[in-house]
């Protein structure tokens, strides 16, 4: 079963998503590291459903298919972005900063 | 039966580990492609993991859906925005503290919930009005273990999926419509 195992796993792999964010600068590593996290919520989907119900995995579908749209519009974003400025720093994308 | 449960927890925690490991390196690496290849590796580790987890057509999935296309649409504008490597590519000082502390905030409140166990979690949903189906919450642990064996790998997943799911499965696709017209829209110079 080894769910609880699998929870812990899932809590180191969604803190380590969560520094990433906040300690890269650069915005495809940020990019990256959401998927991470959305990869550590995914486990723990599938861990659960073990006890749950196959519908954890469902969920899991929907999650795959919601971050594979993220990915393409993100990542849209990001080319619009180093068109603009040649850069994928975010320290430098300050436009809106009052 | 107990030699085959230890080695399935043996393989368990070497995918862990496997995991983890990609996983510092992923944030650590200065080049974002070195990230990238990093960042496949995890989730090749957590494929793994789910096998292990009963859930193999997860699995193939999470390989073909991530690891395939998802991860070579990150290397392809990676290499199509061809950055130079910034060797201090990191925020300030300020920006270390607040991100390691809110990270380990978060992390203190997920092991705070380490007593939240699945009995509590299955009696909580069971008792919840009107939610969740009913048939669909096994109190007991072998329940996705005898389903797959019935129905098979795929089955178990398939029959959900396209009984109680078919209409957030059929607006999935409109929202991948909206993405790709979206990604299009942003993306092209002159429309």
């Amino acid at each position: 079963m080894l769910l609880g195992p699998s929870l812990a796993l899932s809590a180191v792999l969604f803190v380590l998503g969560v520094a990433g964010v906040l300690i890269r600068r650069n915005a495809i590593v940020v990019f990256m590291s959401v998927e991470l996290m959305l990869n550590a919520v995914n486990l723990t989907f599938v861990a659960l459903a073990q006890v749950h119900g196959v519908s954890g995995q469902i969920m899991v579908f929907f999650v795959m298919t919601v971050a594979a749209a993220e990915a393409a519009v993100g990542l849209a974003i990001i080319l619009a972005i180093f068109r603009h400025t040649q850069s994928v720093d975010l320290a430098q994308i300050n436009l809106l900063k009052g | 039966m107990a030699s085959s449960v230890n080695a399935a927890t043996v393989i368990f925690y070497v995918f862990a580990a496997w995991a983890v490991v990609s996983a510092v390196l992923c944030i650590t690496r200065s080049n974002a492609l070195t990230s990238a290849l990093w960042l496949v590796s995890t989730m090749f580790a957590l494929a793994a993991i789910f096998v292990i987890l009963q859930a193999q057509f997860i699995a193939a999935i999470q390989v073909l859906v991530y690891a395939g296309a998802v991860m070579v649409l990150f290397l392809f504008v990676i290499m199509l925005l061809n950055l130079e490597v910034v060797p201090h590519n990191w925020r300030q000082r300020y920006g270390w503290v607040v991100g390691i502390g809110l990270a380990a905030v978060l992390g203190a409140t997920l092991v705070s919930l380490k007593d939240y166990t699945p009995e509590r979690l299955a009696r909580e949903i069971s008792t919840m009005p009107g939610t969740v189906d009913p048939r669909l919450v096994f109190p007991e642990g072998s329940a996705l273990a005898s389903a797959t064996a019935t129905q098979g790998a795929v089955g178990s997943v398939a029959q959900p999926l396209f009984q109680g799911y078919l209409v957030p499965f059929e607006i999935t696709s409109v929202l991948l419509l909206a993405a790709v017209v979206g990604a299009v829209v942003l993306a092209k110079k002159k429309l």
